[in-house]
């Protein structure tokens, strides 16, 4: 187990003790106010509406409950409740106690929150404003990078910031440099000026240089981002006049080292390093249609495992580092799996299945980034169809049983393709799971279509180049245990970056970008002394010291 | 239109072949004009004031007096002698020749400050442009005129500074401290007691008193820059600075000095019935201003000034004269902060401690005027002592902000601040008192207010019903 109190993803707004979230005419308003001893661990003060994983928890599932809860919201507002400060980032003295591997997946989280964001801004309908009324430094101004618009008080000192450079040696860490050029298409020698300048730029430069888009005289602020967002609502097609379903906290137990979940179990073997992941799929045939999977709200099985399994993944990437493999199995009925892919795809058009099947996307992204060796086991009594079996195709590796296992009365393990596989599932290079497994043979996922229902045994996967290794029953146990084994034994660093680099072929987006640059520049120069040896700018913030570089470029 | 630039602008820094420089100030020469029209002193273009008039560095020449129309005003620049050895005192880079230009490292840092600094001048200028209409004697009048054009020349010190060393920023940053006003909900001051009114007399002392003293601290940390230009304009500055606290500490003085007479001459502690202002009254503005005075000084421990101190931007008050290693790497300061409710002193990195230090410097300086003012009081026969609050009262910024403390250092419940706070500041009632003592300007030779003494001596020893004024 982790030294401290395992962090918990799960909370609601009542629980909320960093934002404030309010609704009104059709645009909801998240309002930053930090709460300065608030911080998830001690030894730091959340001073300037600076942040840590705490605080964008929060966020995110104030992201995700407004998808869900709230089909009338079609703007959101992210905004300051302290005077002349935005946000000012996340907070340098919480960095400066963290762990590296804290560092990173507190990067990482935030990462996906706001590409969350987006998400929600180009799927949902429910695009983000960001209203500044001060300081937006760094991560404060990273976080308005995600929304849509930005509005900027024009009082003369209101500016926006990325200071990460010259004041701590580092980058920004949620994708800023990224979104400015690739984004917001500012112009590559401005962005350079404007990231080397600590204190950034306000006003009118600011507005000419795309870094915000537009200048409000601070007294008209509160008004101007209200109709601004009012109007935006306005035109969303999101149904105003739906329902919300409730998202009730995911129940899990921890007993031990197994963690269970409504349809999912994990069990954790800390000699191997490795955890398994059984999902199962459906108990019953799907509900009719779009109003009976309304009615079953947050129990629809879906969405319900989708829950499950985002919160098993964020629980174990930051409660446990040393468990580097996920061996990844499933248990159920596949005719039931594919019956309510079938449903998704044809209710897609409903606001709600919509969302679900834009969580399952994000959370196979998630599974994606996870730092995390993947192997898949497909054995019999398995249900690894389309939205499944988007989780052997996320594996770095797959073993499937040829035959059955001897004794067992059960039948032998197929997979099926669903329509699902097809396209409502892009990774973050924009591509299907199969179009990027199969980049040298496009076609072939053409022809691949034709199987969709089929129930694939080991030998046809194999022939459709869907798993990697077919051993039978004498070899199965060995197969899978040197697998996991031999993972256990790698360098975990070296592992993560050839796993990263061999998971995202094909073409770079911004969210590739973002993610390979994050795991690449930033974690190099997190671990150089010039940010974080003894006398790195990181190390020394805040002392008043100053930081002596190695000069020397690498 | 060539324009002779050492006439108009009296300077010491070779103005007349700088290009730079005067293309710089062709632009912004005629905006700050529309500015001290537009924000100046309400009504005032016309008259002509007494007023001293800085032509050179050298003591007979920072002095000059005569009448000017304000608009006419010199407004020149001054930066104090060079010392060719003078060498950084402190931080980082202590010993190394002190820097004649900006370090490319060290310049969003040096701007920053210097555009902080340079604000607050004009805002004063725009808090104070009313007070002209209810002015308690031509004496006084003159002196709030001295002070606004004074600021003016401040404003230009830090206008030459970003014009000459910083390049288009610094052109740009000059026209932002014209754009900003005070109290502008749009556009504001950047420190909050630069945007709050000076709408009476006894204010406008006490503010003369406390913040500018301030300024005093603030410019004398700055007259100790690695940054030549920097330190040698602040110096000169200082001079003047003086002259403002001298108006503050004598202004409160005098009103003291007046409702003690009239309490000794009626026998009396009700001196409102007399129309003179009350020494509890007089106590209530001193705690007023001097906890935002003090917010100023910013937060107790900061990473900022820590930053500048290193770096070797702004140092400590009279830092040469300090007998330590002036890098303050190993050393500790002590720092009062609130732990589990208590107020409690506490030792921290003395780098980070370095606004507390100089806001230690400025309270024991403001305590020496007080003194001052009880030896009048004292002398006067009259049992009553001013007192400076404790330092955690009434803040709005540090360790203390938000927190209910009493004037002598008790941490209070919200219970007992509410049941006594009307006992600690000014009251509606209070402030509705003094404004009824501001009538029409006192505008004859050698008369005076009624709540108000007039001063021992006139300014540059003139007669005390010489006419500082001509209104035209």
């Amino acid at each position: 187990m982790a030294e401290t109190a395992p962090i918990d993803f799960r909370t609601e707004p009542s629980r909320y003790r960093h934002w404030k979230l309010a609704l009104e005419n059709g645009v909801a308003y998240l309002t930053m106010d930090v709460n300065e001893d608030g911080g998830l661990k001690p030894g730091y003060k959340l001073k300037l509406n600076s942040y840590d994983l705490g605080v964008d928890i929060e966020l995110a599932d104030a992201v995700q409950r407004l998808r869900f809860e709230h089909p009338e919201i079609g703007a959101v507002v992210i905004r300051s409740q302290r005077d002349r400060i935005f946000c000012s980032g996340a907070n340098i003295n919480m960095l400066g106690l963290s762990t590296h591997d804290h560092k990173v997946n507190f990067c990482k989280f935030t990462n996906e929150t706001r590409l969350a964001i987006e998400d929600a801004s180009t799927h949902s309908g429910q695009t983000y404003i960001c209203s500044i009324n001060g300081i937006a430094a760094g991560g404060g101004y990273e976080l308005a990078l995600a929304c849509e618009q930005i509005l900027l008080a024009d009082d003369g000192s209101s500016a926006v910031s990325l200071p990460e450079l010259p004041l701590l040696a580092v980058l920004p860490g949620t994708g800023g440099l990224t979104r400015l050029v690739d984004k917001r298409l500012v112009r590559r020698d401005h962005a350079d000026f404007f990231c080397t300048t600590a204190e950034g730029l306000r006003g009118k430069r600011a507005k000419e240089w795309r870094l915000v888009d537009r200048l409000v005289p601070p007294s008209k602020l509160v008004d101007e981002t209200k109709k601004t967002a009012e109007d935006v609502a306005a035109k969303s097609a999101r149904p105003k006049d739906a329902k919300g379903i409730a998202l009730p906290a995911v129940e899990r137990s921890i007993e031990g080292d197994t963690i269970r979940y409504g349809h999912l179990t994990v069990e954790i073997d800390r000699e191997g390093r490795s955890a398994k992941l059984r999902v199962n799929g459906p108990a019953a045939a799907p509900p009719a249609d779009a109003a009976a999977i309304h009615a079953q709200g947050a129990a629809f099985w879906p969405l319900a495992l989708a829950r499950d399994l985002d919160d098993a993944m964020m629980h174990l990437r930051l409660n446990e580092t040393e468990i580097g493999t996920w061996v990844l199995q499933s248990q159920g009925d596949a005719t039931l799996v594919e019956a309510y892919d079938a449903l998704l795809a044809k209710e897609a058009s409903n606001w709600l299945v919509r969302e679900i099947v834009l969580y399952w996307k994000r959370t196979l992204k998630r599974l994606d980034v996870s730092s995390r060796s993947l192997i898949a086991l497909v054995e019999p009594g398995s249900c690894f169809a389309g939205t499944l079996f988007e989780l052997v195709l996320a594996a770095d590796r797959s073993y499937m049983l040829d035959g059955v296992f001897d004794g067992s009365n059960l039948p032998t393990a197929t997979i099926r393709l669903t329509s699902m596989n097809f396209g409502p599932y892009p990774m973050g290079n924009g591509l299907t799971r199969l179009a990027t497994r199969f980049l040298a043979e496009p076609a072939h996922v053409d022809e691949l279509k034709g199987e969709i229902g089929e129930a694939l045994d080991a030998e046809a996967a194999d022939e459709a180049g869907l798993v990697t290794f077919t051993p039978d029953d004498i070899d199965w146990e060995d197969e899978v245990r040197l697998a996991v084994e031999e993972r256990a034994g790698f360098s975990p660093d070296g592992l993560i970056g050839m796993e990263a680099n061999l998971r995202f072929p094909g073409p770079e987006t911004m969210e590739t970008k973002i993610f390979a640059r994050l795991s690449a520049w930033q974690n190099w120069i997190f671990q150089r002394p010039n940010a974080t040896g003894p006398e790195g700018a990181l190390k020394l913030y805040g002392t008043g010291k100053q930081s002596k570089y190695d000069r020397k470029r690498a | 239109m060539a324009i002779d630039y050492s006439q108009l602008i009296p300077n010491n820094v070779d103005l007349s072949s700088d290009r730079r420089l005067q293309r710089a100030l062709e632009n912004w020469q005629p905006r700050f004009l529309d500015w001290w029209k537009d924000m100046g002193p309400d009504g005032t273009s016309a008259f002509d004031v007494y007023l001293r008039t800085a032509i050179s560095t050298d003591a007979n020449g920072w002095a000059n007096f005569g009448y000017v129309k304000m608009p006419e005003y010199r407004w020149g620049i001054f930066l104090a002698e060079r010392d060719q050895n003078r060498q950084i005192a402190f931080g980082d880079n202590k010993g190394k020749p002190a820097w004649q230009d900006v370090p490319g490292e060290h310049r969003s840092t040096l701007r920053r400050l210097i555009v902080t600094q340079g604000d607050t001048e004009p805002a004063s200028v725009e808090q104070q442009r009313l007070l002209g209409k209810t002015a308690p004697s031509l004496y006084d009048l003159r002196n709030l005129f001295q002070i606004n054009v004074e600021e003016g020349r401040h404003l230009w010190a830090m206008v030459y500074l970003l014009h000459a060393y910083f390049g288009r920023d610094g052109r740009e940053e000059a026209e932002a401290m014209l754009e900003r006003h005070s109290g502008d909900p749009d556009k504001p001051r950047i420190l909050g007691a630069f945007n709050e009114e000076t709408p009476d007399w006894l204010s406008f002392f006490m503010f003369t008193f406390f913040t500018d003293r301030d300024g005093k601290y603030q410019l004398a940390s700055l007259a100790e820059s690695g940054f030549d230009p920097l330190a040698r304009s602040c110096r000169f500055m200082l001079t003047e600075e003086a002259h403002h606290m001298f108006v503050g500490e004598t202004g409160v003085g005098r009103i003291i000095q007046r409702t003690c007479e009239l309490m000794k001459e009626h026998k009396t502690d009700d001196v409102r019935a007399l129309g003179a202002i009350d020494l509890p009254t007089m106590q209530k503005y001193l705690n007023f201003h001097f906890s935002v005075s003090l917010d100023l000084f910013g937060q107790e421990a900061s990473t900022n000034a820590a930053n500048y101190y290193t770096q070797g931007v702004k140092g400590r008050y009279l830092e040469t004269r300090i007998g330590d290693d002036h890098l303050l790497v190993n050393d500790t300061y002590e720092i009062e902060t609130i732990e589990d409710g208590r107020i409690v002193k506490k030792a921290v990195p003395a780098l980070q401690a370095l606004n507390e230090r100089l806001r230690q410097d400025y309270i024991e300086d403001c305590a020496r005027g007080v003194v001052r003012w009880n030896k009048a009081i004292e002398k006067a026969g009259i049992n009553f002592e001013m007192k400076l609050p404790h330092r955690a009262f009434d803040r709005r910024i540090g360790a203390f902000a938000g927190q209910r403390v009493s004037p002598d250092g008790k941490l209070l419940s919200e219970a007992e601040w509410k049941a006594n706070e009307s006992k600690w500041l000014p009251t509606d009632e209070d402030r509705a008192y003094i404004t009824s003592l501001m009538g029409p300007a006192v505008t004859q030779p050698g008369k005076f207010a009624h709540w108000i003494a007039p001063p021992a001596r006139g300014i540059n020893n003139q007669p005390g019903d010489f006419e500082y004024v001509r209104f035209n």
